[in-house]
């Protein structure tokens, strides 16, 4: 028995037709075609099928469409729609990532965590991305981006 | 060498925006449309078992299901070295999770229901959990064919035995090294199996098209091994290399465990089973731990003698790898460790012991460090004691015995140039080594640990890269190659390299991912050998591009080709300094001449590179005679680790980690190397292990029970030092880097736990737990 619900994805509102046990990460995947978050462990644990859900990161994996009807879905598609934030120019720079797998979850985890703090300590980006799993890069490098940025925005201001 | 201008410098990551932006492309994110077929595997729940039957009949006549197949569709075996793996179980499972069916649906959910309906009867055989279990006198066989199954030249079976492969190195005489020695040490270290941890499962997506033709999508380190494992597989079935394509785009972590060919021979078999429709198979997480590589566990008995001087006189080292299963790739993890055993030390007088050996876990195979990070932990654990029973300090120790370029390798060839005492000064200053440090908090002790480490691609002597280049319209460059851009940043240092000798900025060069149809060979990206090999390659594609755009100046303009050189994208003349073409002028349409006629023409290049100066043959006794080894790269790591002593709780305040990259094409790849490596070596030793209960049943797999480290957990300060003393055949002087840099972690923390505690943990992992029941049992 499908349902029809509506989801605003990246800024555009549209109709999806689910199933009740539609899990959201594979509606956005094979339904909308929003291919950033990714299926890494399907149980919460990894975090690269972050996405924001009324601008807060959420699992999607572990949320059912049907559950989010009516509500807004910010993917890493999102951000890059007009341009690339300065978050991603600054993550560019640095050669942050490595693989890239887990880099949309913790892109959208950091460009968060900015909008609520434009000056995190360390400490509250190590915190802020620690849902997210990388094997990769031990991490430093996307914290050092982050605050590098922070810093050069917060004296900018 | 003039001097340089883009090798050498921090050139942002020409992948970057793709990742960052989301356009990056993994293998699940490719859409085949309402055709695809999904896969499901039906697995093995026993560790050692007779197959009596198998019943498909209710899983085939459940709708929507589309193929059942079973061992009896696919009776062959495959496999890299060794073939002693099958596609799927024939008579006999062999570790818990193997694959005993598939079913090819038209939903997941559909193949997931159906393959539940696959009946398979099992008698139940005794398993075999344990390496040296598996060797004892009346041991059960669990490949009585093992003499059989073709390999490669370098592997040595023992028939009617469950090892797999005896690598033995002799050089001198242990027992004269022995007698000369004023301090013996004899120990016995374990490490156990690990997981890879890509954050990408492994994926592949088959479609054998209605010409014949088969097209592999995969999340691969390895597309032309794969194709080459396909065709010799599925050669019954009429499939040719001609026939087959592989095709690799972004993969999400690799670290060894995407080498060579684990679950995709299942996508190629069943795409040919579904002729016409792409079928998909994904591994669930819990999947990606127990059926793709692991990391092999070992048994290290070791024993090391020194004279009072602290000259190392002799050094035996046996280990009994657990290899599991199946050994087609694990097999020459074992053989490289058995090669290298001495660690990164000049020693006379050496008797080493590889064996692999067969067990009913899961398939062994390659990780990052590919057998070198397992014996490290013993080695460089012992060099520290032998050290403290000669009253020596342990890096003074390591610098007297350190091995230097010229010097004999333990099977006779020599070792190459080495900057491995530089590393060693460096790293030692970085950690403050001789100063005692105490902290403020009386229940917590600061203790310093140093390792050396070295490795050496383990490659098969034709191990070989190719490049095809060409130029574009505006002068922009694409090359292709099929190394695979695992995260390492290999895409950005081979646009460095052909930056370097055609003067075009790496971000004006765009290189691809593999496709077997287009892009030209690679072996593997593996061995941390691409930047290397596959570097050379494409010097030497650019290199003979830039004689073709010589050549064409030449022929339009008439200027001397030993007069022109490239600069800023355009092509300039010693003898004319007003002569300046730009590239983007004349590299497709050419340069027109006077008469109307144009010289010249689209300007590519092609390279290669093999290493014609390896042999894997030497003596199968005492590994005497041949040349394995391309180089080794060389390093030094320490740490200052702090411990509660009621808790155990183990806090990194500083590593530092010193490697010799003969040449840094570019260092901010290199310290992400060192920084990502190092965390992942680490967490081996301060928080992963794989537990298997006494049915061979992995109890943690996932990453609520086999924690990999978060954010949370890194070390406080991490220094990455890099060394440069060049590798003369290498491109730019360049050596690898990628493997080495978790292999010193285990050991060094060992190290720094016994000058922390004055206890010696000698078996993996060294947890809080481990930490804290040892310093109980040491105050009763």
């Amino acid at each position: 028995m499908k349902h029809e619900i509506t989801l605003t994805v990246n800024g555009e509102t549209l109709p999806v037709d689910v199933s009740p046990n539609d899990v959201l990460l594979d509606t956005l995947r094979t339904q909308v075609g929003v291919k950033s978050p990714k299926i890494g462990c399907e149980r919460g644990d990894c975090g690269s099928c972050t996405v924001l859900l009324d601008g807060a990161n959420v699992r999607s994996c572990l949320i059912l469409a049907i559950e989010v009807d009516g509500h807004h879905i910010t993917t890493v598609e999102g951000l890059s729609n007009d341009g690339l934030s300065a978050l991603q120019e600054e993550l560019i720079a640095a050669s942050s990532f490595q693989c890239g797998f887990c880099a949309p979850g913790i892109v959208l985890v950091a460009a968060e965590l900015l909008e609520h703090d434009p000056e995190p300590t360390r400490d509250q980006v190590r915190e802020a991305i620690s849902g997210n799993l990388c094997r990769c890069t031990g991490y430093d490098p996307i914290v050092d981006a982050v605050l590098a940025l922070a810093e050069r925005e917060g004296s900018d201001s | 060498m003039s001097e340089l201008t883009y090798v050498g410098g921090r050139a942002p990551r020409i992948d970057g925006l793709d990742k960052v932006s989301g356009a990056a492309e993994f293998v699940d994110d490719i859409d085949f449309g309402p055709d695809l077929l999904h896969a499901e595997i039906v697995e093995s729940p026993h560790p050692h078992a007779r197959i009596l039957g198998i019943d498909t009949a209710a899983a085939e006549a459940l709708p929507g299901v589309v193929k059942v197949a079973t061992g009896a569709d696919f009776p062959f075996t495959f496999g890299v070295y060794m073939k002693d793996r099958y596609v799927f179980a024939q008579d006999r499972v062999r570790f818990v999770g193997e694959q005993v069916a598939a079913v090819v649906a038209r939903t997941p959910q559909i193949a997931k229901r159906a393959a539940k309906l696959v009946e398979v009867t099992y008698e139940e055989l005794p398993p075999i959990l344990d390496p040296d279990a598996a060797i004892v006198a009346d041991a059960e066989l669990l490949h009585p064919d093992l003499a059989d199954y073709p390999r490669v030249p370098w592997f040595f079976p023992h028939e009617h035995t469950n090892i797999a492969h005896w690598r033995k190195t002799r050089r001198g005489d242990a027992e004269v090294g022995f007698a000369e020695a004023d301090v013996v040490l004899e120990d016995t270290y374990e490490v156990p199996r690990y997981a890879h941890c890509a954050i990408e499962p492994h994926v592949v997506v088959g479609k054998y098209d209605l010409a014949g033709r088969l097209t592999m999508w995969t999340s691969s380190q390895s597309p032309y091994t794969q194709r080459n494992v396909f065709a010799e597989t599925l050669a019954p079935l009429g499939l040719t290399h001609q026939n087959i394509r592989v095709i690799t785009p972004y993969v999400g972590g690799g670290f060894g465990g995407k080498a060579g060919v684990t679950m995709e021979i299942l996508g190629a078999a069943l795409a040919t089973a579904v002729q016409g429709h792409p079928v998909k198979l994904r591994w669930t997480r819990e999947q990606e731990f127990y059926n793709t590589y692991q990391r092999q566990g070992v048994r290290a008995r070791l024993k090391i003698g020194a004279k009072r001087d602290g000259t190392i006189t002799a050094l035996e080292h046996t280990m009994h790898w657990d290899a599991g299963a199946y050994v087609e790739y694990g097999a020459n993890v074992v053989n490289a460790a058995g090669l290298s055993a001495t660690g990164p030390y000049r020693i006379d007088n050496v008797t080493i012991d590889s064996l692999c050996i067969y067990t009913n876990l899961p398939p062994g195979g390659p990780y990052r460090g590919f057998g070198y990070s397992e014996f490290h932990f013993g080695l460089e654990s012992h060099i520290t004691r032998l050290a403290h029973a000669l009253g020596m300090d342990p890096v003074e120790f390591r610098r007297r015995n350190a091995i230097s370029g010229g010097d004999t390798l333990p099977y006779g060839a020599t070792m190459n140039a080495s900057g491995l005492q530089e590393a060693i000064d460096r790293t030692a200053a970085a950690i403050d080594w001789g100063v005692t440090e105490t902290s403020p908090d009386p229940n917590k002790r600061i203790g310093k640990g140093f390792a050396l480490f070295w490795k050496a691609p383990a490659m098969p002597p034709n191990a070989s890269s190719a490049s095809f280049l060409k130029f574009n319209e505006d002068g922009s460059i694409n090359i292709t190659v099929s190394g695979m851009e695992l995260g390492q940043g290999y895409l950005t240092v081979m646009a460095q390299i052909a930056a370097e000798v055609l003067a075009v900025p790496p971000h004006k060069i765009r290189v691809e991912t593999p496709d077997t149809d287009r892009n030209p060979y690679e072996w593997q990206t593996v061995a941390s050998h691409v930047t290397w090999s596959c570097g050379n390659a494409v010097h030497a594609a650019a290199v003979e591009a830039r004689e073709k755009i010589f050549d064409t100046v030449h022929d339009a303009h008439g200027y001397e080709e030993g007069t022109l050189y490239l600069e800023n994208e355009a092509v300039k003349c010693e003898t004319d300094p007003d002569f300046e073409l730009a590239l983007a002028d004349f590299v497709i349409d050419g340069i027109p001449m006077e008469d109307g006629t144009y010289r010249g023409g689209p300007i590519v290049g092609s390279g290669k590179f093999m290493p014609e100066f390896t042999s894997a043959l030497s003596d199968p006794e005492t590994s005497q005679g041949g040349h394995p080894n391309v180089h080794y790269t060389t390093g030094a790591a320490g740490i200052v680790l702090e411990i509660d002593i009621e808790t155990g709780r183990m806090h990194v305040q500083k590593v530092a980690l010193a490697v010799d990259v003969g040449r840094a094409i570019n260092p901010t790849l290199i310290e992400g190397q060192i920084t990502g490596g190092m965390l992942q070596g680490l967490a081996t030793v301060l928080y992963e292990d794989m537990r298997f209960d006494e049915h061979g049943r992995l109890l943690n797999p996932n990453f609520t029970d086999y924690k990999i480290p978060t954010s949370l957990d890194t070390p406080d300060e991490m220094i990455p030092i890099i060394v440069e003393v060049a590798q003369p055949d290498g491109p730019f002087g360049a050596r690898g880097v990628g493997e080495h840099t978790m292999i010193p972690a285990a050991p060094m923390v060992a190290n720094a736990v016994e000058a922390a505690l004055g206890l010696r943990i000698t078996s993996m992992p060294i947890t809080a737990e481990k930490v804290v029941l040892a310093t109980i049992r040491a105050r009763t």
